[in-house]
């Protein structure tokens, strides 16, 4: 063990290694309910080329390898399930290149969100990237890895949909460049016209290589947003409203809150619709064709426009919405965990209804939020349940709470998102069993001694 | 510990790591130390599994406690309501390991040094007032302000320059002021913020009731540390003074004839001390003093006021120096910061930010591209 730790040292620099309880403890765990497990080092590289001596010393010393960015998953995706090496990327965080006209930004994998989007703002003001609301803290390499989605998802589909090219350092310590890069200075994209191969990283948690550079595409940013928000206490028809709104292509994000508090909100359903513009008259054009979508509903008495209290707008148009992780103290106890499952926009009633009903049988407080992906192509519906840490009961619910709205996703037609190891085995049990093979097939082939954050996406 | 019924509340986002815009990691133990667990998150993690039995007192977890410059980034950025008690939590986490006897041997030694010297610097009382020799700056008696100077300015040397040049100046501006030479005490601010609780109790009072006995209710201080201990911890233990930084009683008399100053062509980037800037919301005095000087550029560097990067002397590291060494020592990055300004001098109103901020200035061999210097010091500059 202490070769280990020697050579790690050789490696980034012996400040950069740990193996001390403190640490150990730490990276351990994430700030979900999953158990933890611990590491039996934790490193903090620079240089890529640390990265690939420490996964070919893993190679070497058969022991496993686990890359984590901020760790805000929540489902345990970066706890060393069977301990080994875990490679914190938060150091990597170098903006490399912004290609104005092409529209994409070349980072370091461990960039966070939030220096992206600074650094936007403040040297390419007329560009923008898809921004989450997990923290400002959540790398940009481990929101690809999970599928996030962000500010444009509406627009255009899963954060990792936005890739236009990948650096990965593969199992065997070799770097492989994927898309566009690979033959070209340019990184306009991750696959077409070749085959695209990104698909061999992208949603494998690590499991197949460590994501070391991340090219994302831009797009344009108006200079005015706004937000709008549809009230209805009708949640069987707020999938018709969706199917309006997204047909207006208008609207730049689309997400439905349901919250039993404050009492304002109870037994209502909030379609929140951001819009943008470059002019007054672009904004007031889009309002206006927002608005005229959903005439229909505020005529039938099913809905219609909230007031936004001034004190709100700027919690809704935060980006990210720091008010997010502000949900894990409604209990004083500092944790929240979801279950995301990608689903039909057409089971929002029943989603909205079971995480209710979840909320009731378990005594938990909760919220309810769905992001529209793509133009209502499907969403992510969020069974929020908030916890208070130092309450072993409340936990135990609220881990029986979400484990049944993972059964109730799985039984109607979702698909989990960022999956715990449980939701993983979950997945794969009830996958085509083809597909199934060809997934062991990528991951015996890509890392056959089974190094790469292991546990995760294992076929067996 | 106090706070034990908080600690468990952080869900470790990490918004309490950042400036404002999140341009880049603004606390300065994690940007040195790079690891969550030396981030404020990670300290209230392990301060829990500490309470909790999991982890056990060691020389890393002392590192992780005691490496916090109690900048207060976090207690600003952290999007939870009990922000405000983020810097207490730390602090009392240090007082149990006080309690428990055993913390890191620099603590130990500042903490013993105080309490048998009076000072960290182990020098007799009498020395405290020698710096005001050759200045017109008198014993107190009866003066509107005591001049309360703190032990880095009454022993460094560096820092009695900035003390010398602090009192001269508010003389000539017309401020009746006074010190209390040997019989000054140290503030304790950093001994409380070392968790010595006991010891800042003893020392505030020695102070108070030093004060009370003189008949003083205006002091201001050169010190933003002791600024705080006066202004903030005081008043619980009966301390009600009236209490300024000494750049916001000289902000006001800039405009002053007393005060004639000449053409300044010089470019200055100003450097908030945490101890001034985050902990009393005081952004504007010194920026109003280097204003008032005709022909000072003043360049604000990317990270300021509320966003400010600590020079990482707060918290007892000054003294402690249990963050500083190497390239990502946060005096190092913040002169690296402010070298990228362009400014000629980086204007301070801490001597213990003057002090680390020349250290860093040597070590990035940048001695002929930037100084440091108090905002006194470039008043008397611009002095006709």
């Amino acid at each position: 063990m202490r070769d280990i730790s020697r050579s790690l040292s050789e490696i980034v620099g012996e400040n950069y290694v740990s193996d001390k309880p403190e640490e150990i403890y730490f990276y351990a765990r994430d700030p979900g309910l999953m158990p933890p497990h611990k590491p039996d080092y934790v490193v903090v590289p620079q240089q890529v080329e640390e990265i690939q001596e420490i996964v070919r010393l893993a190679n070497e010393k058969r022991i496993p390898v686990v890359p984590m960015g901020a760790g805000m998953a929540l489902t345990g995706l970066v706890i060393p399930l069977k301990g080994g090496i875990v490679i914190d990327m938060k150091r990597m965080n170098k903006i490399i290149e912004v290609n104005e006209k092409a529209r994409y930004v070349i980072v370091e994998g461990g960039t966070s969100h939030g220096l992206l989007k600074s650094y936007l703002e403040k040297n390419h003001p007329r560009l923008r990237h898809s921004i989450p609301d997990s923290p400002a803290t959540a790398t940009v390499a481990a929101n690809v890895m999970i599928h996030g989605q962000g500010r444009l998802t509406q627009q255009y589909g899963f954060n990792s949909d936005m890739v236009s090219g990948l650096e990965v350092v593969l199992p065997s310590g070799d770097i492989c460049k994927i898309g566009s890069c690979s033959l070209s200075p340019n990184w306009f994209s991750k696959g077409a016209p070749l085959p695209d191969l990104s698909g061999l990283f992208l949603g494998w948690f690590g499991a197949t290589g460590i994501i070391t550079k991340v090219a994302l595409k831009l797009y344009p940013r108006k200079k005015m947003r706004d937000v709008e928000i549809f009230v209805t206490d009708r949640e069987d028809l707020v999938p018709n409203m969706v199917y309006e709104l997204t047909h207006t292509e208008m609207v730049e994000d689309i997400n439905v809150f349901a919250q039993p508090m404050p009492m304002i909100f109870k037994d209502n359903h909030h379609i929140t619709l951001f819009i943008t513009g470059d002019t007054d008259e672009e904004l007031e054009f889009k309002r206006k064709m927002v608005w005229d979508c959903l005439d229909t509903f505020i005529k039938s008495k099913d809905g219609g426009f909230m007031g936004i209290p001034p004190v709100m707008k700027p919690t809704l148009l935060d980006m990210p919405q720091s008010s997010v992780s502000r949900f894990a103290d409604v209990k004083k106890g500092g944790g929240f965990e979801y279950s995301g499952p990608i689903i039909a926009v057409d089971k929002y009633p029943e989603c909205s209804r079971k995480v209710m009903e979840l909320a009731s049988k378990y005594d938990l407080a909760y919220s309810a939020m769905a992001r529209i992906i793509g133009r209502g192509h499907c969403m992510m519906f969020g069974f929020a349940f908030t916890f208070n840490r130092a309450d072993p009961d409340m936990m135990a619910r609220t881990r029986k709470a979400l484990e049944e709205g993972s059964d109730f996703a799985l039984a109607a037609g979702g698909v989990f998102w960022k999956p715990t190891i449980d939701e993983q085995r979950m997945t794969i049990e009830k996958m085509d069993p083809v597909t199934k093979g060809l997934m062991k097939m990528i991951k015996e082939n890509l890392d056959p001694q089974g190094i790469m954050n292991p546990g995760n996406w294992e076929v067996h | 510990m106090r706070y034990e019924d908080i600690v468990h509340r952080c869900f470790r986002c990490g918004y309490c790591k950042f400036t404002a815009d999140y341009s880049d990691f603004n606390c300065p133990s994690y940007r040195k130390f790079f690891f969550e667990s030396y981030s404020p998150g990670g300290r209230m993690w392990l301060i829990r599994a500490w309470l909790n039995g999991e982890i056990q007192n060691s020389e890393r977890l002392q590192e992780i406690l005691f490496s916090c410059a109690t900048c207060a980034n976090c207690v600003e950025h952290c999007v939870f309501t009990f922000s405000d008690d983020l810097v207490n939590i730390f602090v009392a986490a240090r007082e149990e390991m006080v309690n428990s006897g055993i913390i890191p041997p620099p603590v130990r030694d500042y903490l013993k040094n105080i309490n048998i010297s009076g000072n960290p610097y182990k020098e007799p009382s009498e020395e405290r007032g020698k710096w005001a020799k050759d200045t017109p700056v008198e014993t107190y008696d009866g003066h509107d302000y005591l001049f309360y100077i703190g032990c880095v300015g009454s022993y460094d040397e560096r820092a009695k320059k900035i003390a010398k040049a602090a009192g001269s100046l508010l003389v000539k501006a017309g401020v009746s002021l006074g010190i209390l030479g040997d019989r000054e005490t140290c503030d304790g601010n950093e001994v409380k913020s070392l968790g010595e609780l006991g010891l800042f109790q003893f020392l505030a009072q020695q102070n108070i009731d030093l004060l009370k006995e003189m008949g003083v209710s205006k002091v201001t201080t050169l010190d933003p540390h002791s600024f705080n201990a006066f202004k903030n911890d005081y008043p619980a233990l009966g301390g009600e003074f009236e209490v300024y930084h000494y750049t916001q009683v000289l902000a006001p008399l800039m405009r002053s004839k007393k005060l004639s100053l000449r053409d300044y062509e010089v470019s200055i980037t100003f450097h908030d001390p945490c101890y001034l800037g985050r902990h009393n919301g005081e952004y504007d005095a010194p920026r109003k003093i280097l204003e008032s000087i005709p022909k000072v550029a003043l360049i604000e560097m990317d990270r300021s006021r509320e966003n400010a990067f600590c020079c990482g002397g707060g918290g007892g590291n000054f003294f402690t120096d249990i963050l500083g060494g190497g390239e990502d020592s946060p005096n190092r990055i913040r002169v690296r910061e402010a070298l990228n300004t362009g400014a000629q001098i980086i204007a301070v109103a801490c001597p213990q930010c003057a002090k680390m901020l020349e250290d860093a200035i040597k070590a990035e061999e940048a001695e002929d591209k930037i100084e440091v210097l108090d905002v006194a010091e470039i008043v008397a500059r611009a002095l006709a």
